[in-house]
């Protein structure tokens, strides 16, 4: 539910972000670039996370879902990182 | 027009002043306005008192009344100078040669004092500027004051030991241990040698000054001299610590000379003719730059103007440019080397004769009267044999009285270059056009060259410019003149230059314009006509715009010549650049502050709805452990974490990417360890609650 819920606000975000940029102007690119990046990036790890701790899903169930979790707060500092140094 | 002309006469004059300046004027007002100028002092006092003795004596050969007043610092300095135990021989010199001139009031006990130190210096000495040094401050002690006594008891046994020093070629070594012989250090030798003979308590050996003036003979056998009769010294060896220039070298040479001069008896058998080129070489000079060259001139000709051994008289003319029309006298000045006056004497033209040939004088053997008033011999009215041009007036002085002739050098003849200058006659100056084949006159102009001229002449190519005129001298001779040109200009600036010619009489030019045709580039219409008559002996030069003519030229042919392109004009070439405008990038559009924000909102909107899920919901908080370790643990990864993001935050604000890593590593492996030790607690409990 909370994944969803983080999804959801990201592509909010994302979208908005795109608006601004048709209404305004891709300048500076690079920094409409990482806005929409980060977004789609923490997305896209969210809706993995969620994936991996669902119960339902029998695919991961031998995963612990802390150790999903670990992956998921590494990716995003990665993420991130690379966002920020390509921000400006 | 009046302008060029004003310029041209300028030139010409500009000329005639350089060839001047190689006649030697005596001292003058110039010299003294100098000596002021190179002689300032800085602060009351100059700066040593070897400078000191240096402007004061140039001040008093010059005879200078409004000297600067360095009375009272200087004669401090004397006496601090001559009463310290620790100066040396070359400071007391120049000390007592300043009080020589300032007279000081300085302790007779002092003078004792320092003139027995120097006794025994000069007892002991080796080297050649001990004795010179000790022996030039006794002698100046001498002269100061009479209560002390300053007399050498062993000045045979002095005399040899400097003599020792001497080589065979007339000049000296500085020391026995220095094996080169330097001219400078014969004039030093010289000076001192002088010194010993007055201070001489007996009479010396006359041996001894015998063989010092042959060796001064000698040294004269040195002497170098340069084409216009002066003679000089120069040290042979050019030694980069002792070298010393030819200036300096006469002068130490000259002083040495004439001071041995005044202490022997008999004649020194030197030719005057060198005593008065050294004369000329102190002369040639001019005004020097620096003190020190300024003083060694000015001394030097000053010891020249008393010595005993010649006297050299200079011979100047006030003007070497004469005009005919002014009808100038031909004036003569003779004086001695300062500017004073020289005996009773006759100055004799002995002849005259034209720049270039030696061989036709044009006046032999003319007497100068002498106008006593003015000191001036002078020519009352130029021979009538004297025209225009350029001459070599050779000039030779008498001396009425034969006693001088011994005293005084006159140096035999003296040649001068003298201009005689006048107004040249121009006559029948015609400008026509004339035909090719028929050789009848087209068109014909007269031009009189007194007033303004604009002719107005047109020609095609199968006709010829002709201009003739005639230059006749106030004496009625003909005139060639160093310069006689046509000049035509096209409207475009290409100039053609012309030199026209003479043919005995008449100076003609024809410009046959069908052989031009290709020189003139093809170019028709009109030229302008300029005419050049210049000589520096012409008074009245001129370059007169005369007028034009119309030219109509054939069409230039596919392979003609093209005009070469005029000079560019040299101040757009050097003047300054347009200035450069530097094109900075435009800064890119931004949109109004307020939508930006408006979005910035936007963006914060889903975070705020997050926040009230958060609080609708409520944060579940369950799987949190209870526990002091693993809650510590719990707290510090989500400290972690946060502290990681405020370094990417700081990353984008101002650290670079290798500081953010270095801490990023150490974080990182802090979150490793505190995010495994609670993720693997978590794991464990949710397991042990699982197979519970």
């Amino acid at each position: 539910m909370t994944c969803l819920g983080a999804c959801t606000f990201f592509v909010l975000i994302l979208l908005s972000e795109v608006v601004y940029m048709a209404i305004v102007g891709s300048f500076p690119f690079n920094a409409f670039l990482s806005g929409v990046l980060s977004c789609t990036g923490t997305a896209v790890l969210a809706v993995c996370l969620r994936i991996q701790v669902n119960k339902e899903n029998k695919e991961f169930k031998d995963l612990p879902p802390e150790r999903a979790f670990a992956d998921f707060v590494l990716c995003n500092l990665v993420l991130h990182l690379v966002i920020m140094n390509f921000l400006g | 027009m009046a302008g060029s002309l004003a310029g041209f006469l300028v030139l010409v004059l500009a000329v005639s002043i350089c060839e001047a300046a190689s006649i030697l004027q005596p001292i003058s007002d110039s010299h003294r306005s100098a000596a002021l100028e190179l002689f300032a002092p800085t602060d009351g006092s100059f700066g040593s008192l070897e400078e000191t003795y240096e402007a004061l004596r140039t001040f008093e050969i010059l005879g200078i009344k409004k000297k600067p007043d360095i009375t009272t610092g200087s004669c401090q300095s004397v006496s601090e100078t001559l009463g310290l135990s620790s100066s040396t021989t070359e400071d007391l010199f120049n000390a007592l040669k300043v009080n020589s001139i300032l007279t000081c009031n300085v302790d007779e006990e002092i003078f004792q004092g320092v003139a027995s130190r120097l006794k025994a210096v000069v007892n002991d000495a080796s080297s050649l500027l001990d004795f010179y040094y000790s022996i030039g401050s006794l002698v100046l002690i001498k002269d100061q004051t009479s209560k002390v006594d300053a007399l050498l008891g062993d000045a045979d046994g002095i005399f040899r030991s400097i003599k020792a020093l001497s080589q065979s070629d007339g000049r000296w070594r500085y020391s026995s241990n220095n094996p080169e012989s330097s001219t400078y250090a014969a004039g030093l030798a010289l000076e001192a040698l002088a010194g010993v003979v007055s201070l001489a308590s007996s009479d010396l050996d006359q041996s001894l000054i015998v063989t010092l003036k042959n060796d001064i003979v000698k040294l004269f056998d040195s002497i170098e001299n340069y084409d216009d009769g002066s003679f000089y010294f120069d040290e042979k060896l050019v030694d980069a610590r002792e070298h010393q220039g030819p200036l300096s070298t006469t002068s130490s040479v000259v002083q040495g000379l004439t001071a041995f001069a005044s202490v022997t008896s008999g004649s020194i058998n030197l030719p005057g003719d060198k005593i008065l080129g050294l004369a000329k070489f102190f002369l040639g000079i001019g005004i020097p730059g620096n003190p020190k060259d300024f003083f060694n001139q000015v001394n030097s000709l000053a010891i020249l103007e008393s010595n005993r051994v010649s006297v050299p008289l200079i011979l100047s003319l006030p003007a070497t440019v004469l005009s005919w029309t002014k009808k100038d006298q031909l004036k003569v000045k003779v004086n001695t080397v300062l500017g004073s006056s020289a005996p009773p004497l006759t100055v004799k033209l002995v002849r005259a004769f034209i720049s270039g040939s030696k061989d036709s004088s044009v006046i032999k053997g003319l007497k100068l009267k002498f106008d006593p008033e003015n000191a001036v011999h002078f020519l009352d009215v130029l021979p009538k044999s004297v025209d225009v041009g350029s001459y070599q007036f050779v000039f030779e002085i008498v001396l009425d009285d034969s006693v001088d002739k011994k005293v005084y050098a006159t140096g035999g003849q003296t040649q001068v270059p003298i201009f005689v200058t006048g107004v040249v006659k121009i006559d029948n100056v015609e400008i026509a056009i004339v035909d090719s084949d028929l050789g009848s006159i087209e068109a014909q102009k007269k031009l009189d060259l007194a007033g303004e001229n604009s002719v107005s002449l047109s020609a095609n190519h199968l006709q010829k410019l002709r201009l003739s005129f005639q230059l006749t001298t106030p004496l009625g001779s003909i005139f060639k003149p160093h310069q006689a040109f046509l000049k035509l200009r096209h409207e475009t600036k290409v100039e053609h230059i012309f030199v026209v010619g003479n043919s005995g009489k008449q100076f003609e030019i024809i410009l046959d314009f069908l052989g031009l045709v290709e020189k003139f580039f093809y170019l028709s219409g009109r030229y302008d006509i300029q005419f050049t008559v210049g000589d520096a002996v012409m008074e009245n030069s001129f370059l007169q715009d005369v007028g034009y003519v119309e030219l109509d030229l054939p069409e230039a042919p596919e392979k003609a010549p093209r005009p070469p392109l005029q000079p560019v004009d040299p101040y757009s070439r050097y003047g300054p650049k347009a200035e450069i405008t530097h094109i900075f990038r435009a800064p890119e559009k931004r949109p109004p502050k307020e939508l930006s924000l408006a979005f910035l909102g936007l963006t914060l909107l889903p975070f705020i709805g997050f926040l009230i899920g958060l609080l609708r919901i409520g944060v579940n908080l369950k799987s949190f452990p209870t526990s002091a370790l693993p809650a510590t643990f719990a707290v510090l990864f989500h400290l972690g974490i946060a502290a990681v993001l405020l370094l990417y935050v700081l990353f984008w604000l101002k650290l670079d990417l290798f500081t953010t890593l270095k801490a990023l590593g150490f974080l990182g492996v802090f979150l490793m360890f505190v995010g495994h030790r609670i993720l693997s607690h978590l794991a464990s409990t949710s397991s042990k609650l699982k197979s519970a």
